[in-house]
């Protein structure tokens, strides 16, 4: 077991290498120098003082040959120095730390609530299925997968705004200061995020029961008698869970996807919004940091999620350990 | 040739060309007949598909406006017999903006999944076919590409290339690669194994050949699964992508960016310009996604036995 996770600790390293690079060079090819766009220069030309271009460039460390700069990144993450917002001028890693209470919160609370919806209605598609009430389940989270977050949103703020005179929050209050003046803040966002979440975890909540509900050892629950709950709860259920919990950990790099569309309608200062509006600006190493720390969640989540897995079903830990030790 | 006289007729490499000429006849038409009866609602998910290749199709027949053509005269008309869904803030009619929308959408949704899923399969098969170094190391960039999240790979892409159409394609595409490539890998590793392949190898054919014959027609189902599945996912990219102003940019009618900018702040006296281009997105990617779904239960061999 030992063996097997510090295996999977260091093969976390080539791949994030990997991301770093990619981002890196994606970067490094985008049209439109940050320079001339700090100086206010912008797309139009203008004029610019070529003197001090070059102090621009050569304080930013732009005018180093392209492998210096990579690895002077790299050196600097090892020692937990991500560099400075080319847009603030902050470090990166503060920018980072006031927007990641707000979008932790919406997306652990967003979980919460797909999860508790996903499983009961997933279950019950499964064991009723092909009857109205699969039928209806079906429809609502194939639907639910179809309404993209942003109109989602845009129709709640619509609506309350015409109803209920609300308006976006200006400012973020956190969840230990004014506890009830936060979740009215974040209520609408999580629910947004949180039922298109629900609608893809419904769908693999019912093919999970679907699967295990055809296995041999449900027909002699069955044959014994016992009652359709026991049946489904205790046999069915806590088998199915397996690949559930699978796809919720898996679903994170979409509640990613999700979180940038969301705090964009709601106007919420997030990191998702954090990610867009600094791949606007070029601010390279805002978006590099940004995006290998979402890489690093994604690949992390993953290894905890295999070693939830091994540990919830003895079978896969015995043969990971017999593959390791061949 | 007199060499393919001396091959019995049991070579499974003949057979499959047997079996390939007479299924279109024997099986597929049973099998679409059989789709709509036991899937209703996959068969309604293909009459919305239908519905909006045929409006695509017939944008020009459906409209007497012009989806470009400002008239600031009938800036935020409401919903009338006139402009059925209203109009934006150029004048221009809404109900032509999404009929032609509906053309912008399937270009891209339609191109990108198929690009992005084609090139996946490829690389799965590949890797799979070849197996030691090669896979090893193809299964890394793959590893690599999957800890990216999809939309902010593809943000990056576009603002790399820059908007256009194109540009847009490829940017939903190349993450669909990654996606596809893993599973479609999966399937062919067991196909591999297969007799039919050893024999297919000892009586001479080459690897191409054997990849072409024998794994690619097998993996289909899973090809066609995900292809399905990526056609909704593109389109529901697109919109996103559009809706953030890294996507399309104006004025093309794309469904995503009516909803993007200035949209939310004219909502509340034009509430039509919120909604219609919203159920447009929503409508195209159900449909989709409700087909993909019952095809994947009408493909998938461990879900077949069922029905």
């Amino acid at each position: 077991m030992w063996q097997y996770i510090l295996k999977r600790v260091l093969l976390m390293i080539p791949t994030l290498l990997g991301v770093a690079l990619v981002v890196f060079l994606l970067m490094h090819v985008v049209p439109g120098d940050i320079a001339l766009l700090i100086l206010g220069a912008g797309e139009q030309g203008g004029d610019v003082n070529l003197s001090e271009l070059e102090k621009v460039r050569h304080k930013l460390g732009l005018d180093r040959p392209l492998y210096v700069q990579f690895f002077s990144w790299v050196w600097g993450i090892v020692r937990l120095d991500f560099g400075n917002s080319l847009w603030t001028g902050a470090p990166v890693i503060e920018e980072v730390c006031i927007r990641f209470p707000l979008t932790f919160e919406v997306a652990v609370f967003a979980t919460l609530v797909s999860t508790l919806i996903a499983i009961p209605l997933g279950t019950l598609a499964a064991i009723r299925q092909d009857t109205w009430v699969d039928y209806g389940v079906r429809v609502v989270s194939i639907g639910g997968l179809a309404i993209p977050n942003f109109w989602t949103g845009i129709l709640l703020i619509l609506f309350l705004v015409i109803y209920f005179e609300w308006s976006p929050p200006l400012v973020f209050v956190p969840l230990w200061e004014d506890p009830w003046e936060n979740i009215k803040q974040l209520f609408w966002p999580i629910v947004t995020v949180g039922y298109r979440n629900a609608a893809v975890s419904t769908r693999l909540t019912r093919s999970a029961v679907l699967e295990i509900m055809r296995e041999d050892y449900i027909r002699t629950a069955w044959a014994k008698g016992l009652r359709e709950f026991l049946v489904v709860v205790k046999h069915t259920l806590k088998n199915a869970m397996l690949p559930v919990i699978t796809i919720i950990g898996a679903e994170l790099a979409f509640l990613m996807g999700g979180l940038v569309v969301t705090e964009t309608v709601f106007t919420l200062n997030g990191l998702g919004r954090f990610i867009v509006d600094a791949i606007l600006r070029r601010d390279i190493p805002v978006v590099q940091t940004m995006v290998l720390l979402t890489a690093f969640i994604i690949v992390f989540v993953n290894l905890i999620v295999d070693l939830f897995y091994a540990w919830l079903d003895p079978r896969i830990s015995y043969r990971t350990a017999k593959a390791s030790q061949r | 040739m007199a060499v393919t006289h001396e091959v019995p007729l049991t070579t499974p490499h003949l057979k499959a060309v047997t079996v390939g000429r007479s299924w279109a006849v024997t099986h597929a038409w049973p099998a679409v007949r059989k789709f709509i009866v036991t899937k209703p609602l996959g068969a309604a998910g293909g009459a919305i598909i239908l519905l909006m290749v045929l409006t695509a199709i017939f944008a020009d027949v459906l409209t007497r406006y012009d989806p470009y053509t400002v008239d600031q005269r009938v800036q935020f008309t409401a919903p009338s017999v006139n402009h059925w869904f209203g109009t934006d803030e150029f004048g221009r009619d809404l109900f032509t903006r999404i009929v032609y929308g509906a053309r912008v959408a399937l270009f891209i949704g339609l191109t990108a999944a198929f690009i992005g899923a084609t090139a996946g399969a490829m690389l799965g098969v590949i890797s799979a076919y070849l197996g030691g170094r090669v896979d090893l190391y193809l299964q890394r960039v793959i590893d690599v590409l999957l800890a990216f999240p999809l939309l902010i790979l593809a943000l990056a892409i576009v603002t790399v290339l820059g908007r256009s159409v194109p540009n847009v394609v490829m940017a939903i595409a190349i993450p669909i690669i990654p996606r596809t490539a893993r599973i479609v890998r999966s399937n062919a590793l067991s196909i591999k194994e297969n007799m039919y392949v050893e024999a297919a190898r000892a009586v001479g054919s080459s690897h191409p050949w054997v990849i072409l014959r024998h794994i690619i027609p097998n993996v289909m189902a899973p090809y066609l699964i995900m292809l399905t599945a990526q056609f909704g996912n593109a389109i529901l990219v697109e919109a996103s992508l559009s809706f953030l102003g890294l996507g399309t940019a104006e004025p093309t009618p794309s469904w995503g960016l009516m909803l993007s900018g200035s949209a939310l702040s004219y909502a509340e006296r034009a509430a039509w310009l919120a909604i219609f281009p919203g159920i447009a997105i929503s409508l195209a990617v159900f449909g989709f996604n409700l087909f993909g779904d019952s095809l994947r239960d009408a493909l998938d061999p461990k879900l077949r036995h069922r029905n």
